[in-house]
Formats: structure tokens, C-alpha cells, sequence
């Protein structure tokens, strides 16, 4: 135990080297800083996935090593993207409105230009007014802070009623899966504040920046790879030493680490909470570079294929998830793009960009029953790893322990 | 019949007293109707809405046989006159050119003639409705019911005091009970806006009393009409006041009742933003308004101080000061004021409608509980294969929904090859069936065998399934919705008062769910299948070493819950256009029906469709036009109600349990 954190964990060493090799050959290829090998769309698809990447990751802490399968975390992803766009949007209209006024004879009052700004951000739902919840909107650092502490307590208060009431297994899932779609829904009205349906636009020019999109984008590169190196180390922290431990313990066995003197709510609400603030940050590192942010992006749908996507990358390990993140987002990309050539069958052609979602669901059904290791299983065939043969049990009796299929950890 | 023999007598006459320009069979100038058209001709032909009344009126009560038909085809626009002559008849067109003139006074045909002597009458909308609520004289006491009952409609539509004695002449000699009662009802209507004594109208309001007809309603509001106006000083005793409006309450804020003031004329005006902006740049000059440099322009206090100096100055008007906003305020009263002047008529049309209400809030709750009902018996619909596969069995399946998707698109698919609506329905429920049952044993055989002790894998894994089923099913039908049409009996609805209605199609939704919720009860307390089902689901082992079959019964149950899936989507198509989407529309209401009744009983099942109904209706109640606000805060409820019950309404105990 009196070794280093590091060298117990070399892989986080492995994974940082290979984030930081991986920014650099992106930063040195781009259009801003290099040379131009990759265009500026697909340096944001990249910084984009680093994102989804980093909520895998909170996804992973949560369900690979806590047990429980959260169906709502994109919706706290959505909800970080949400408070830094309310920013966004609020400032680039500020200036926008500003140049506006700027040539008018009498200098208008800040009223005046609070009110512009609500006609130009609301006019799409048929309103001008600010609701209460643009109170901060005007603020950076209270946005960013909000980014916290929206989702944060959201996730606090419903896990600690949750948790309390001992909802568990698959009854937490329908649950979060719930509180997924009443969020989704709350925000498709146009009475939320949030202009309905249409959401937040033009999120991608940041206001007072006159640097193009093609720096920018790097900008956001850099910073979703820190992030995405930050979050790694404080989920490897977690998991490591006795907290990790136990945490696992509730996942494969609730009822005995409660016998044994532990507070599992205080444990699970703790890590559902800070996964719910690491999706948050993720999210608001996303959204300015999709440039958009609209209530379908919360819907229940995408918090299962953030499930989908550790799955496929292998939970209960923490570079599976970054790894399942980034194979399913990148291939899917790649689906539907329409860079895949079409299968021609004589009587049908298959057209990828309308298979692709079915061959997703298929391949999801097979890595579950037949490879639950996922694709981080492969490290465990180099790294000569063998999980030890217990007769066909799994780890815990509980819902969400680990199989006997899926090896150590 | 004496008259009409007498006017097939009349052309004969007519004969003789033909006029040199006429056509060769000449017409009769001296009919008594044509008589009357010359009388009017002038203020006919000018065709002005204002002057024309007398002629219209005098047609209507001439008692002549043929005023009708003048009536009829001056409305149609096909009554002319003769430009020489001034002689009215009537005509169709041959061709373009040529006209067939016809006689008003025995109908009969004249000649052809070119259209050039002839002028056509053409009155305008307002003419025309002034004709046809004159033809309503004859309409009500036509021979063909069907023609009385359109002047009733038009009479209900618009009926003025002209109707009143014309309605109540028709009303004795009525020979169908139906249609009497119909004219009596609009007879008392018409009573109640246009009755000679206000005793004769409050007479006829109480016959209204808690009835629910929105005709009633629609009579007795305007009576209650009010409109706020200003009286100088005191108010006068002679008019029917409402109430009375003190400025600074909340009935009339202090500055509403000064801007009435200021908009009628009898006030200075408040100073607005817009006037502020506008006096701004209207007096800009050298840099500066009223001696304030613009720079400072963008504090609303220098503003102010801005205007005060171009008022001083007498540039723009001066803003009111308090004091002379309340001395206007104190020299008005404001009151609100009934259009109808006599006070106890609106007292008595108060009361009814008081009454009347109180009969509409009865019955638009029990209108909204049989929509709850039928809301709730779709969720209870939609859940019922999942109380199977997820309530008994205890298998999460994430696919339920497409299940319930592709049973109302094989409805969809049946529908196309059978075109009749009635044998299509009654082949597609078995097939649908048949189709989700082949899905579900093959899911289950496949792919949820091989996790049943896993639930967390089983959601992901049919949900693997779901995205894919939902991805083949918009590649196979498209993304636009698809009709599945009900048949003829099932439209429509069943009307019990204005209020009160039901559609038939949720009438057999709700039946349709009472028949499962039995079929469900009897195989599982009554059925060989039911009792192995339930041994197998409480102790597999045990079930197996009694001679059972675990893997048998276990893919039959799901089987079974899946093609009730089916046949729930094939209600559900009828009700809700069918799209790839349809299944994950109530997936995640589904599974909450089942949570929130209690896992492992129907009767749970059936409690909690009916709570989610009830609930979602009674919210949307509060906000009728967002029911994205009900659905959002039904499901924070439903939240919130599992931190009490967990386990649901209807808690399993003991080793059922499971745990």
C-alpha cells in the first residue's frame, strides 16, 4: 500500500501518454496549427468525442464500479450544456444588439438592451421576456458554476430519494429512465425558459473571440483532452485504495457491505453525484462545439447508448469506457456519413446509413451475450490476464455485480 | 289547390294582354304577385341592403302562393327583369346567350329569349341572408321535414325578432313530436333575447335552468355582457350596473383607470418609454436634449431630467403630476356596465346561469373521468404483456414497445390486402398476435434465456433489440405515419349531452382491456399454463424437479406477453397513427404502470394505469393545452409516490416476494 498512486495504476499513465500523443498529432495536423490534414469539422468531431468520452467515463464510475445503471446521465450531460449555452447565447446577442444600438441618436439604457436581447433570444417562442432561470445568464463565472450545481443537485436530491427508499437494480434504472424523460419533456415546452423545441443556437461562436472557427476548435481540443485527462485521474483516485473497494462491494454484494458498518446511501449518493458533475462538464464542453443544443439531445434515448457505448468498450475498467466511447461515436461517424461503400444484394441494397442503427442494436446484443469484457477484454489477452474460473458464479448475488465472464476488478 | 288551379288559368288571360316588345307568349302583368314586385321594383332593382327591407317584407307577408318561389330565386340570383317593361321573372340559362324565362305567377315557362332585354338581379350576401331569414316564414311549415329542420338550424344560427311570431304560428300545427319540441326549444331561446315583456323573457330563462345545451349558454351570456365605462361624478341611477370599480383596488389598478381616462379623452397622458425615446431624438440638437449632454442619455434618470427641462420649456407636453392623477381619478366613477338596461333580467339570467354552471362542472368532471378511464385502460392496455413478461417473470424487456409497434403494423399491412375495415380488424387481432408471439419466442429462445439471472444485461440487451427493430421497421414502412383505419361502427361517438362524450373507439379500447384483464386472471389462476408459470417463476428448481419444464414454460409466458403486446398495438394503431415510434412512446410508461401498481399483480397493474390516467387527465385539467406540462409532472409524481410505496400500490409479500 505505500506504493505511489501512479505505479499502482500504470495504466493511467499509458492512457494519459496516449491522450497527449493523440492531442499533439491532432493539434499538428489542423488547419490553425498544422498542416491542414484534418479539416476543422473533424477536429470538432474529435474534441466531440473526447466529451462523450469523458461521460462514458463518469457512466462507467457509476455503473461498472457502483452497479448502478443510471439511464439519466446524458440528461445532466445535457443540462451542463444547457447552462454554459444560456452564456453563450446571452453574450453573443449582447454584442450583436449592442452593434445594433450603437448608430442609434439617443444612447439606449441598459433596460432597453436587456429587452432587445430577450426579442432577439425569444422571438422564436413568441415571447421577449427573461424567465427567472436567465437571472445569471448575463455572468460567465455564474454560469460556470451553475454547470456544477444544476445538475450536481439535481442528481443529489433525486439520488437521496432514491437511494433512502433502497430502489435498486433494475427499478433505479426505470426510475432514472423516468426522470430522463420528465426533464426531456419539461424542456420541449416552450414555458421552460429554454425556447422549447428549438433550443440554444449559434453556440459555436464564442463572444469576444475574434479567432476563427478553426482555432477555436483546437481551443476546445485542448480542453476537453484536459478535462478528459483530469477526470480520468480523479475516477482512477476513486476507484483506487479502500473507497474503490468498497464501492465495488456495494455493486457485487449491497446487502453485505450494509452489515458490515458501511453507509452504502452516503456511498452511492456521493458517486452518483459526482458522475452526475462530471457529465455536466463534459456536456458543457461539448455543446459549444456541436453548436446547438436542443431537447431531443436529453431524451431517454441517449442515456442508453451511453450504456451502449461502455458496454461495448468493457465496464468496470476505466480505459474501456473511453474506449467504447470512441469506437461506437467514430464508427458511427464513419455509418453515417455515408463513407461506407453499400452492400448490394442482388433483390435489396443495403444502404449503411439506414442499416447502421440495426446493426448497432445487433452487435449490442451479441457483445452482451457473448463478450461481456467488451473490447477492453483485448488488453486482458495481451496483458496475459486470465479470470479465474469460478464454476460458472458471479462475483456478487447482486443485480448489477460483475460476471464470472468478465474477469477481475 | 284552388289557387294553383287558379293560376293555371292565368297565362291564358295573360294572352291577350301581351305588350308589343314582349316575347311571343307574353306574361301576365296583372298577377297579384307580379302586381307586388312592380309595387316594389324600384328598391328591388337598386338592390341596396338598407332600402330593401319593405319589398322583402312585403313578399314575406303577402300570403300569395308565389311569394316563395320570388323568394327562393331571387336568392338563387335567378330572378330578371325585363329592361322594357319592368316585368320580373325568372330564368335559367340555355347557353351563353339565350335565356328560359319562366313566370312567378304560375311557374310556368314563357320563352326563350336572348339575354340582351334582360337584366339579372344580383343581391349581395347581406340581401340574401335578409331573404332567407324571410323564407323561414315558409320553411317551417313546409311539408318536408327535412326542409323545416334546416330553417330550425338556420333559426338557431341566426335568429332575430322577425322569427319570434312566424316560430310560434308553426309551432300548433307541427306534426312531428321531435321536431315540435325542437321549435318550442328555439322558440323559448328566441324568447329570451327578443321577448316583449322582461317577465315573458325571465319567464323563458328559467326554463332553462341547469340545462347543459350550449345554445342556452350561448343566449344567456351575452345578456350578461359588460363593459367598464367612466362616468363623470356619481353614477346614474338608471343604468343596470354590474359593479362598481374603486381606482387602487385589484378589480382597477390606479393607472388602468387613469389610462381609460387618458384613452377617453378626459386626461393628459401619461408619459410612455416610446414618448420618452421619441421626445429624445425629436429634440436632439448640438449634442444635447434639454441642456442633458447624450452621452448620458443611457441612465434613465438623466432622461427624466431631460424631458422635465423640455417641458418647462414647453416643447413637449407636461408629465401629470400625482395629485392631478388622483383629483381625475376622484372627479370618475368606473363602473361596469350590463348592455342590458333591465336589472332584473340580468339577475334572473345570472341565477339561471349560475345553475347552469353548476350542471356543466358536474358534468365536464364526469366527462373527464371517462377520459381518464379511457386513458387509462390504453396504459393498462400497453402494460398488460409486460405485467406477463416483466410482472411475473421478472424479464426487464426494453423491446415491449416495438412488440406493441409491430402488432399495429401488421394491422397496417392486413389492412392493406383486405380493404374492408371490419374483416380486416378481425383478421388482423389473431394474426397480430401470432406475428409478436413468433418475436417474442425467438427473443427468448435467442437471446433473454441466456441472461436470466442478469436483469441489467436483459435491459441492455433488448434494448439492443429495440433500436434495432425500430431502425428495420422505418427502413421497411418509412418515417411517415401510417393509417390503420378503424371500421365504420367504431366512428363516431356516443353523445349523452353537450357535454358528456365518448368516442365508440374508446369505448371498445376500454372493453378490450376488461377482456384481457380476464383472460389474464383465468390463465393464470384457471390454466395448467398459469399454474406452471407461477411455479416456475418462485422456484425454477423446484418447478423442474416437479416434472416442469422451466425452459418450456418460460418461453410460452413470454410468447404469451409479447402477443398480447400485439394486440394492444393493433388497439392502440386504431386510436394513434402508427409510426416506427409508436412502442417507445409508451415504453417508459409501460414499465411505470407496472412499478407503480406493484410487480407480479394484475390487479397492481390495473391500479396503477388507472392512477397514471386519472392523474395525467386531472393535470392536463388544470393546463388543457400543455400536455407535455401533464405528462412532465405526472412523472416527477409518480417519482415522488415511489419513495412512499417502493414496492408499488399493491406490494407482494412473503416469499412471492422474491427477496
Amino acid at each position: 500500500m505505500s506504493r505511489p498512486f501512479i505505479l499502482r495504476n500504470p495504466s493511467i499513465l499509458v492512457f494519459l501518454a496516449a491522450l497527449a500523443a493523440f492531442t499533439l498529432g491532432v493539434t499538428l495536423m489542423s488547419e490553425a496549427f498544422g498542416s491542414g490534414a484534418i479539416s476543422t469539422s473533424f477536429v470538432k468531431t474529435l474534441g466531440k468525442t473526447l466529451c462523450l468520452c469523458l461521460v462514458a467515463l463518469a457512466m462507467d464510475l457509476v455503473w461498472g464500479y457502483c452497479g448502478i445503471l443510471s439511464l439519466g446521465h446524458f440528461a445532466f450531460f445535457g443540462l451542463g450544456g444547457y447552462m454554459v449555452g444560456m452564456w453563450l447565447m446571452y453574450a453573443r446577442t449582447e454584442i450583436i444588439v449592442a452593434e445594433a444600438m450603437a448608430n442609434a441618436p439617443i444612447p439606449p439604457t441598459d433596460q432597453e438592451v436587456v429587452d432587445a436581447i430577450g426579442t432577439q433570444i425569444f422571438g422564436v417562442v413568441g415571447s421577449s421576456d427573461f424567465p427567472m432561470i436567465w437571472y445569471f445568464a448575463s455572468s460567465l463565472p455564474a454560469q460556470l458554476a451553475l454547470v456544477v450545481l444544476v445538475p450536481g443537485l439535481l442528481a443529489l436530491v433525486f439520488g437521496w430519494l432514491a437511494f433512502r427508499s433502497r430502489v435498486t437494480g433494475v427499478y433505479l434504472s426505470i426510475l432514472t429512465q423516468a426522470m430522463t424523460l420528465a426533464l426531456s419533456l419539461y424542456l420541449f415546452q416552450n414555458e421552460s425558459g429554454l425556447r422549447g423545441n428549438n433550443g440554444l443556437s449559434g453556440l459555436q461562436n464564442l463572444p469576444g473571440v475574434t479567432a476563427g472557427q478553426a482555432t477555436v476548435s483546437i481551443w476546445f481540443l485542448w480542453a476537453s483532452a484536459a478535462a478528459l485527462a483530469l477526470g480520468y485521474v480523479l475516477c482512477a483516485w476513486v476507484v483506487s485504495g479502500k473507497f474503490g473497494s468498497v464501492v465495488r462491494g456495494i455493486r457485487d454484494d449491497e446487502a453485505r457491505v450494509r452489515f458490515l458498518g458501511y453507509s452504502v446511501e452516503g456511498y452511492k449518493l456521493f458517486i452518483f453525484t459526482l458522475t452526475a458533475v462530471i457529465a455536466a462538464i463534459a456536456g458543457a464542453l461539448y455543446y459549444p462545439q456541436a453548436g446547438i443544443i436542443n431537447p431531443g439531445e436529453v431524451a431517454p434515448i441517449a442515456s442508453i447508448y451511453l450504456a451502449v457505448w461502455v458496454a461495448i468498450g468493457g465496464r468496470g475498467r476505466l480505459y474501456g469506457a473511453v474506449i467504447g466511447a470512441a469506437f461506437v461515436s467514430i464508427v458511427s461517424t464513419w455509418f453515417t456519413g455515408g463513407l461506407v461503400p453499400s452492400v448490394p444484394l442482388g433483390f435489396y441494397t443495403i444502404d449503411w446509413v439506414d442499416w447502421w442503427l440495426v446493426l448497432l442494436g445487433l452487435s449490442f446484443v451479441l457483445v452482451t451475450l457473448f463478450a461481456p469484457k467488451g473490447i477492453g477484454g483485448l488488453v486482458d489477452l495481451v496483458a496475459g490476464r486470465i479470470a479465474p474460473d469460478r464454476h460458472g458464479a458471479d462475483y456478487g448475488p447482486d443485480k448489477g455485480s460483475k460476471r464470472q465472464g468478465e474477469g477481475r476488478g | 289547390m284552388l289557387s294553383r288551379l287558379f293560376s293555371a288559368l292565368v297565362p291564358g288571360l295573360g294572352l291577350f294582354l301581351a305588350l308589343a316588345a314582349a316575347p311571343l307568349q307574353a306574361q301576365d302583368a296583372d298577377a297579384p304577385i307580379q302586381m307586388l314586385l312592380q309595387e316594389h321594383g324600384e328598391i328591388i332593382q337598386k338592390s341596396s341592403r338598407r332600402t330593401i327591407q319593405p319589398a322583402i317584407d312585403a313578399l314575406r307577408d303577402s300570403d300569395l302562393p308565389a311569394a316563395k318561389l320570388v323568394l327562393e330565386k331571387w336568392a338563387a340570383r335567378e330572378m330578371w327583369v325585363d329592361e322594357a317593361t319592368g316585368l320580373f321573372v325568372y330564368a335559367e340559362e340555355v347557353d351563353r346567350d339565350t335565356l328560359r324565362i319562366f313566370d312567378f305567377a304560375d311557374a310556368g315557362a314563357i320563352a326563350e329569349v336572348p339575354d340582351e332585354g334582360y337584366d339579372q338581379l344580383k343581391p349581395n350576401s347581406g340581401i340574401r341572408a335578409l331573404i332567407g331569414s324571410a323564407l323561414v316564414k315558409f320553411q317551417l311549415s313546409d311539408p318536408d321535414p327535412a326542409a323545416r329542420l334546416a330553417a330550425l338550424t338556420a333559426l338557431e344560427r341566426n335568429g332575430n325578432e322577425s322569427h319570434l311570431p312566424v316560430l310560434r304560428a308553426a309551432i300548433e300545427d307541427e306534426p312531428d313530436a321531435a321536431i315540435r319540441a325542437r321549435k318550442e326549444r328555439i322558440e323559448r331561446l328566441l324568447t329570451i333575447s327578443y321577448g316583449e315583456t322582461p317577465a315573458d323573457r325571465i319567464a323563458a330563462m328559467e326554463g332553462f335552468r341547469g340545462d347543459l345545451g350550449v345554445d342556452a349558454r350561448a343566449k344567456l351570456n351575452p345578456i350578461l355582457t359588460t363593459k367598464t365605462e367612466i362616468f363623470a361624478g356619481e353614477i346614474p341611477a338608471t343604468r343596470n350596473i354590474a359593479r362598481t370599480l374603486r381606482p387602487g383596488t385589484d378589480d382597477l389598478s390606479r393607472m388602468a383607470a387613469y389610462q381609460m381616462l387618458v384613452e377617453d379623452g378626459k386626461a393628459p397622458a401619461m408619459l410612455s418609454e416610446a414618448a420618452l425615446l421619441s421626445a429624445m431624438q425629436d429634440n436632439l440638437a448640438d449634442g444635447a436634449v434639454g441642456g442633458v449632454p447624450v452621452g448620458q442619455l443611457s441612465d434613465p434618470a438623466a432622461r427624466m431630467r431631460a424631458y422635465l427641462a423640455l417641458a418647462e420649456a414647453g416643447t413637449v407636453p407636461p408629465i401629470p403630476t400625482e395629485p392631478e392623477i388622483d383629483a381625475a381619478l376622484a372627479a370618475h366613477s368606473f363602473a361596469e356596465v350590463y348592455a342590458e338596461p333591465e336589472p332584473s333580467v340580468t339577475s334572473a339570467a345570472r341565477d339561471v346561469l349560475k345553475s347552469i354552471e353548476l350542471q356543466v362542472g358536474l358534468n365536464q368532471f364526469f366527462d373527464l373521468s371517462l377520459d381518464a378511464l379511457s386513458l387509462a385502460s390504453i396504459y393498462f392496455l400497453a402494460a398488460i404483456g409486460l405485467a406477463i413478461t416483466f410482472g411475473v417473470m421478472g424479464v426487464i424487456n426494453m423491446a415491449h414497445g416495438e412488440f406493441i409497434m409491430m402488432g399495429a403494423y401488421t394491422g397496417y399491412v392486413v389492412q392493406q390486402v383486405i380493404p374492408n375495415y371490419t374483416v380486416s380488424i378481425i383478421v388482423a387481432i389473431p394474426l397480430a398476435f401470432a406475428v409478436t408471439f413468433a418475436a417474442g419466442v425467438a427473443m427468448e429462445r435467442l437471446v433473454i434465456r441466456w441472461l436470466y439471472s442478469r436483469p441489467l444485461e436483459t435491459l441492455l440487451a433488448t434494448f439492443g433489440i429495440s433500436i434495432a427493430l425500430q431502425q428495420i421497421a422505418k427502413n421497411v414502412f418509412g418515417t411517415q405515419a401510417r393509417p390503420l383505419t378503424s371500421p365504420g361502427w367504431l366512428d363516431g361517438a356516443w353523445v349523452m349531452n353537450d357535454v358528456v362524450s365518448i368516442s365508440y373507439i374508446r369505448i371498445a379500447i376500454f372493453v378490450l382491456a376488461l377482456i384481457f384483464l380476464g383472460f389474464f386472471l383465468f390463465l393464470m389462476k384457471k390454466t395448467r399454463l398459469g399454474l406452471e408459470t407461477r411455479a416456475v417463476t418462485q422456484n425454477p428448481r423446484m418447478a423442474a424437479s416437479m416434472g416442469i419444464n422451466p425452459d418450456r414454460v418460460n418461453m410460452l409466458t413470454f410468447g404469451l406477453g409479447s402477443g398480447i403486446a400485439g394486440i394492444a398495438g393493433v388497439a392502440i394503431g386504431l386510436y394513434a397513427k402508427v409510426t416506427s415510434e409508436l412502442g417507445s412512446d409508451y415504453i417508459v410508461q409501460s414499465f411505470m404502470t407496472v412499478v407503480v401498481g406493484g410487480v407480479g399483480n394484475i390487479w397492481g397493474t390495473l391500479l396503477g394505469a388507472t392512477m397514471i390516467g386519472f392523474l395525467q387527465k386531472g393535470i392536463e385539467w388544470f393546463n388543457p393545452s400543455n400536455t407535455l406540462a401533464a405528462q412532465t409532472y405526472m412523472i416527477v409524481f409518480i417519482i415522488i409516490f415511489i419513495q412512499f410505496r417502493p414496492r408499488g400500490i399493491i406490494a407482494l409479500k412473503g416469499r412471492a416476494a422474491g427477496d
